[in-house]
């Protein structure tokens, strides 16, 4: 099956609208705005943190990046009339608030050098997955999230955002405010360098 | 090899592997960016103090406003929104402490979230809650506590922005001159709240028509604010009434440990 260059990633994880056409959280954020929001979180939350942590490697870093990207959010909800509210696409514009976060942070931290902790494998692995399965996962999660460290930054961006913020290219090109076929390069590399990477790892 | 990424996006492979990297955060997370509410019963048992709406976050309590009046609490909703930028939702149950908290009237181990108070504000807030039931201080007391002599006209107006008032005793702080002093919802209620904690006002403006404002024993000569509950059990053949600190420094007394009043 052919795949459209606006078509999300086919994974649709494990947050509720991924591959919706119609968003609900637009219309709930205009009906009753704290209510709306709480399902913003919890609809989008995980999508967010997955993402923040391979941005931040650490995850209370991660923790208070999310954190402050729903605080900003709702701040800017609170000040937006409902047509705007209405015409957001809450995925994308969350991303880009995350993304705007980690860099004010990044520029800041450049100041103060610190040393970057290595994450626990234990932190990588969904643990819905069954006790059996968790030890290999864990070796290739810790394996993987080393080669996506290892990326250039533009392609780890691209490729987190596509494959666990599930974002379409054109949502992508946006965040990162490139052209559509920029932020479709990104990503091919990215993906291209991760199975090179991937390879020179078999025995 | 194909480097097209629709075709790199085909081979499961890279695709599913990425996907093991999804996490949840922890189920606490919610709360950090969402505030809670409650209503739960007040300090006294009538008047507006009846009963209390409470909101709170992962941090603490940030604010609190009586319930006992009608329309309540479209009042305590429209002013948690004036003041915080912070969605509110009504949560299933009070946080812990916070029952025992109102009922005894000691709200020391309860956690509070100041982050919208200034610092001075915090000081301010944070030296008040050490003020013992049943007891009161002077405004001047608080400045001194805090390490600032002089600012009590701040404090006051520190005071009168206190964001959880009841379990931040601002009640508590009077005017030096014995009067009872201002309030965010007005000198009757605060006085209602301190006869119901059994602070004999009576007596505090009897003294202060006299001119005493601090109470010495002369067996262990110590001196304390009236309302201390050291004062209180002094003996009348032994109390002796003094105007000023200095006055009972100078007779040979020193200043109670527990209300430092000097």
């Amino acid at each position: 099956m052919a795949l459209q260059p606006s078509d999300r990633s086919a994974n649709a994880g494990t947050d509720a609208g991924a591959g919706a056409d119609v968003d609900p959280l637009p219309t709930l954020l205009v009906a009753d705005l704290d209510a709306g929001f709480v399902a913003l979180v919890r609809s989008l939350e995980s999508s967010l943190y997955s993402v923040a942590l391979r941005l931040c490697a650490a995850p209370p870093d991660a923790e208070d990046l999310c954190a402050e990207t729903f605080t900003r959010a709702y701040r800017a909800l609170r000040s937006y009339p409902p047509d705007r509210v209405l015409d957001l696409r809450p995925r994308a514009w969350l991303m880009t608030i995350l993304l705007n976060g980690w860099r004010n942070s990044v520029r800041d931290r450049s100041r103060r050098p610190r040393t970057v902790p290595l994450v626990a494998a234990d932190d990588l692995v969904d643990t819905t997955s069954g006790a059996a399965e968790k030890a290999e996962a864990r070796e290739t999660a810790a394996e993987l999230a080393e080669m996506v460290r290892r990326l250039p930054e533009a392609q780890r961006t691209a490729v987190v955002l596509r494959h666990l913020g599930d974002l379409s290219i054109a949502e992508i090109a946006e965040v990162l405010g490139c052209a559509e076929g920029t932020a479709k390069s990104h990503v091919s590399r990215a993906l291209g360098q991760l199975r090179s990477m991937h390879e020179r790892r078999k025995p | 090899m194909s480097n097209d990424m629709h075709d790199l996006e085909r081979e499961t492979g890279i695709v599913d592997a990425l996907a093991t990297m999804r996490v949840r955060p922890p189920a606490s997370f919610v709360d950090r960016v969402v505030g809670r509410w409650v209503r739960v019963d007040g300090p006294v048992g009538n008047g507006p103090f009846a009963a209390v709406y409470v909101a709170f976050t992962d941090q603490g309590v940030s604010f609190v406003r009586p319930a006992g009046t009608p329309g309540g609490l479209d009042e305590f909703l429209d002013a948690y929104r004036r003041r915080f930028v912070l969605p509110l939702q009504p949560a299933s149950r009070p946080p812990s402490g916070l029952a025992v908290a109102l009922r005894g009237g000691r709200a020391s181990s309860l956690r509070f979230d100041l982050r919208g108070a200034s610092p001075f504000e915090r000081d301010v807030l944070e030296a008040a809650v050490r003020i013992p039931r049943g007891e009161t201080r002077p405004y001047s007391w608080l400045a001194r506590e805090i390490g600032r002599p002089g600012a009590s006209r701040a404090v006051g107006s520190a005071l009168g922005r206190n964001p959880v008032p009841v379990l931040i005793p601002c009640h508590r702080v009077t005017r030096s001159d014995g009067s009872t002093g201002e309030y965010l919802f007005g000198p009757p209620v605060k006085e209602t709240l301190l006869r119901a904690e059994g602070v004999n006002l009576d007596e505090v403006r009897a003294l202060a028509s006299a001119h005493v404002f601090y109470l010495g024993c002369d067996t262990t000569r110590v001196f304390c604010l009236p309302t201390c509950h050291a004062a209180r059990r002094i003996g009348a053949v032994h109390r002796r009434g003094f105007v000023t600190a200095a006055q009972a420094q100078l007779a040979g007394y020193r200043p109670c440990r527990r209300c430092r009043p000097a």
